[in-house]
């Protein structure tokens, strides 16, 4: 683990940050499945759509932010300045600033978090965070040789140089590479990375399904009570994200056969059920300074509190690729002096169900809290009421950048809605990595 | 600007289309001037005629002249077309002074230009004293409904009634009609009082919130683009399912969008909270959210007689008593427009539901007016005949041909001709103008 915990520092929970960034309220697209509803739409028209709802929603048309700042994880080479190029397609001031912001799953929670410290030390007073993600619209690389092969030609002078390089040309270069989600380090699908992980920590095919289960039914019940009227903005027709089941059932999931770690020993248990399939979307929060949500008369939801990022040896000591928030969650409790009993909502992203449990059953395991995060015992266990209670990844799908948005929107809406208390949120990225954050009602 | 929609229109206009509807005597409407930046008032000078005493006419000729109008000499041997002529005949007591009225307005409207308007100025009727003068007074409006059915290219005829010390207040409810803002509205009569509440302040500043049901398509966001133009802040509420749009239309407009069914057992509440907080109350309310289930009335089941009153009229209904419950969710001197329907007016095969909810709603803005009235606020309606939206482009061929001919103008009305009688309700020139119902119809001949 990477986290340099100094367990002799004393918590400092309040006033370590100059201040607090509110959090406003958000909009995302509802998210579709890859190669459905959003199959024509980029990248860029749907965080453009994203931004576009929020201003309407706060009446933001016109207005110069502080700054605009997301990223996409499947990212076009034309994209260099997407956020840029989005936001002069919107309806906000072309005057407001932006920049890219990368980090797998991470990035839109990342994109949160360094602007609520702008808004903290006072360098911004209001701004956009989020992320977009298109799988259907994913950019398609030429083949490596073919590439070199056109670059050299692009090198050349004379004819005889163009001739050489050409000579180089096999016909099988003009099949595209087309990106997948496996680890460059080792070959590895994320999703056999996560079985091997499941196998780890025992986790059942029962309580992924279960979980799973549980994600589509508190989704649908969000939906039903109007939870997300003020969350999601419809977009190209569609009004709900359409990876959800509403009538999704044990029973149904249990007939799916097993897509990953058919190649480990130990059953395989995840299927395309407990997982999350490619996905398009797009999700954007609206953070701002106290005073600047008072002056255009809007209710903080929640204060971002404190983030911590976390990233593991997962290519040459082989811990789980998707475990570092393992290790930054009880680092960020410990900085604020918040423990599992201070929290009212856990967010734990569904990249699979097995992941959320693997990182519950780790912080459960005392011999696991002892050895690798230098606690005296177990970090806790989270109760599963409080976990994901208007679902998560597994129901809305997963377009890669945008969940950061999707979920601390939910959750600050979550808390205004109870009037009070404290959630924690975990996302875990490709790379080994992970980012976690506290959220506290005002 | 002419109806996109409307091909036959198009066809009539000119060529060998135009020619064929001469011959045969078919409707040929004319393009319909509408209102643009920076552009005149009128098309050509304005006439001011006066009856008798004719108290108003010097008041009339001073505004007309503020807005831009260029004042005519009856007498002089020109033929220049009018852009409007007006008829001060507020001072009509007798029929001696109605047989006067022949003399000079008849020449007059023959030399009215293409769009002209004419504006006839008559009397409150509760204000004459004498059962003649009553008769002369009504009989002004069996005048002007007639002169609007044989105006020809554009021209639309109407009349204000003056009540006793409305004295400024005339001045909105004149300009409105004799700009290219009241297109669609012709043959109506619209009774004019003295400014409602301490209307000054109100005059300069305009309302600067307002709620704008169904914002999201059609008339509403025609609605919302017009209340914008002046700097109101619109609050564009929709279903929604509707939101891509209406994030369009909120964005385009400087407003802001909030989704709401209006028909929710919490929506007026929600309203209430989202205008105190977000805005510090609104000035003003359109309800114009508004569907269709059309059924002869023995085949009106449960839900279709239901769903058209919920969303039509109980729906204004409860939002209303809502915002009026919450202090300060409605700012002093807040008017509420509400959209009937001429078919509510005269009622329409196979809209038992529809017509009575419209109908439902007239009712409502009278009531409602004399409460609002405490505040200096007021409540009106607006009744729209056939206008081109999805709503009517629904409607079978036949009775859509149907409703877009049989008016004097000939045409179906434009999303922006009503919002433009909605927005003139809403602001301060109508601050003279409360509990009534304003036609948008092109003179339709239904319910006329
Ligand atoms: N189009 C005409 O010719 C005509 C004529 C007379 C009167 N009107 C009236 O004008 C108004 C607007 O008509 P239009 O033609 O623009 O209609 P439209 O169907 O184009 O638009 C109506 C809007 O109201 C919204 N709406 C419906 N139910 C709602 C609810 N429960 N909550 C929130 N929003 C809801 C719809 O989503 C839609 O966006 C209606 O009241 C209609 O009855 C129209």
């Amino acid at each position: 683990m990477s986290v340099p915990a100094d367990p002799a520092a004393a918590p400092v929970p309040e006033g370590r940050l100059p201040r607090r960034a509110a959090i406003l309220g958000g909009n995302r697209t509802p998210f579709a499945r890859a190669g459905g509803r959003y199959a024509e739409a980029s990248a860029q028209d749907l965080l453009v759509a994203a931004i576009d709802g929020l201003v309407a929603r706060f009446g933001l048309a016109g207005e110069q932010l502080g700054e605009v700042v997301a990223g996409a994880v499947l990212k076009h080479s034309r994209d260099l300045n997407l956020t840029r190029e989005a936001v002069l397609s919107t309806a906000l001031s072309p005057r407001t600033p932006t920049y890219d912001v990368a980090q797998a799953c991470g990035t839109g929670l990342e994109a949160a978090v360094l602007l609520a410290n702008k808004i903290a030390l006072g360098q911004v007073e209001s701004g956009i965070a989020g992320g977009t993600d298109s799988a259907s619209d994913a950019p398609i690389a030429v083949d490596d040789g073919l590439r070199r092969v056109l670059l050299a030609l692009q090198r050349a002078r004379t004819p005889q140089q163009r001739l050489a390089a050409l000579s180089r040309f096999r016909p099988r270069q003009v099949v595209p590479a087309t990106p997948r989600v496996t680890e460059p380090r080792t070959g590895l699908s994320m999703g056999e990375h996560a079985a091997r992980t499941a196998l780890q920590w025992h986790v059942s095919r029962e309580d992924q399904d279960l979980l799973a289960l549980e994600s589509h039914r508190h989704l649908a019940e969000a939906y039903e009570r109007g939870f997300f009227d003020d969350l999601l903005t419809p977009y190209l027709g569609l009004r709900r994200d359409d990876n959800l089941r509403p009538d999704t059932s044990l029973e149904k999931l249990a007939k799916l056969r097993p897509v990953f770690g058919r190649d480990e020993e130990g059953p395989a248990t995840m299927t395309a059920g407990n997982s999350t399939p490619l996905t398009d979307g797009a999700a954007v929060v609206l953070l701002a300074s106290d005073a600047w949500a008072a002056e255009h008369r809007l209710d903080v939801l929640a204060h971002l509190v404190d983030a911590q990022t976390a990233a593991v040896d997962h290519v040459r000591a082989g811990e789980g690729l998707l475990t570092a928030p393992v290790f930054a969650v009880p680092e960020l409790l410990r900085r604020n002096g918040w423990t599992f009993d201070d929290l009212d909502l856990v967010e734990i992203h569904e990249a699979f169900a097995s992941t959320v449990l693997a990182t519950t059953a780790a912080w459960e395991d005392e011999e696991f809290c002892r050895t690798r995060l230098g606690l005296d015992g177990a970090l806790g266990t989270i109760d599963r009421k409080k976990l994901n209670v208007v679902g998560s990844s597994l129901a809305t799908g997963h377009p890669f950048a945008a969940t950061g948005a999707r979920i601390l929107a939910s959750t600050a809406k979550l808390l205004a809605e109870r009037g009070g208390g404290r959630a924690l949120i975990s996302i875990c990225a490709a790379g080994g990595q992970g980012i976690a954050a506290l959220v506290e009602a005002p | 600007m002419s109806a996109p929609v409307d091909a036959y229109a198009r066809l009539v206009r000119q060529g060998p289309g135009a020619a064929l509807a001469r011959r045969l005597g078919a409707p040929r409407p004319t393009a319909l001037r509408r209102w643009e930046a920076g552009a005149d008032l009128l098309t050509g000078p304005a006439l001011v005629l006066g009856i008798g005493a004719a108290p108003l006419a010097a008041d009339v000729s001073r505004w007309l002249a503020a807005a831009g109008a260029r004042l005519a000499d009856a007498e002089a041997a020109t033929d220049d077309r009018f852009g409007a002529v007006v008829l001060d005949a507020s001072a009509v007591r007798t029929t001696a002074d109605l047989a006067a009225v022949r003399e000079p307005l008849a020449p007059a409207f023959r030399r009215l230009a293409a769009n002209g308007r004419v504006l006839v100025l008559g009397a409150l009727v509760a204000d004459t004293t004498t059962v003649e003068a009553a008769a002369v007074q009504q009989a002004l409006e069996g005048l002007v409904r007639t002169l609007g059915k044989e105006a020809r290219a554009g021209a639309t005829v109407n009349l204000l009634r003056v009540g006793e010390g409305a004295g400024e207040a005339l001045r909105g409810p004149l300009e409105f009609l004799a700009s290219a803002r009241s297109a669609f509205v012709s043959g109506q009569v619209l009774e004019v009082g003295p400014a409602r509440g301490g209307d000054a302040a109100r005059a300069s500043a305009g309302p600067r919130t307002a709620v704008v049901t169904g914002a999201a398509q059609g008339i509403g966001a025609a609605v919302a683009e017009v209340l914008a133009r002046s700097g109101t802040h619109v609050v564009c509420v929709d279903l929604a399912a509707q939101g891509e749009q209406l994030a369009r239309v909120a964005n385009r407009v400087g407003g802001s969008a909030l989704h709401l069914d209006i028909t929710a057992a919490s929506a007026p509440a929600a309203l209430a909270e989202h205008l105190l907080r977000r805005h510090g109350g609104a000035d003003v309310v359109v309800h114009n959210a508004g569907i269709t289930r059309d059924r002869s009335f023995v085949n009106l089941d449960e839900a279709g007689w239901a769903s058209v009153l919920e969303v039509n009229l109980r729906a204004p209904l409860r939002l209303t008593e809502g915002l009026l419950a919450r202090e300060g969710a409605l700012r002093p001197q807040a008017r509420v427009v509400q959209l009937s329907s001429i078919n509510g007016i005269a009622g329409a095969k196979g809209q038992a539901n529809y017509a009575a909810s419209k109908a439902g709603v007239i009712g409502m803005v009278r009531a409602l007016d004399a409460r609002l009235a405490a505040s200096g606020g007021a409540a009106s309606a607006v009744a729209p005949g056939f206008v081109e939206t999805a709503m009517t482009a629904r409607m079978p061929l036949l009775p859509r041909e149907v409703g877009r001919r049989a008016s004097s103008l000939q045409q179906g009305g434009l999303p922006v001709d009503v919002a433009e009688a909605v927005a003139f309700l809403a602001g301060p020139a109508a601050a003279g103008i409360s509990g009534q119902v304003l036609r948008v119809c092109g003179q339709n001949l239904l319910g006329a």
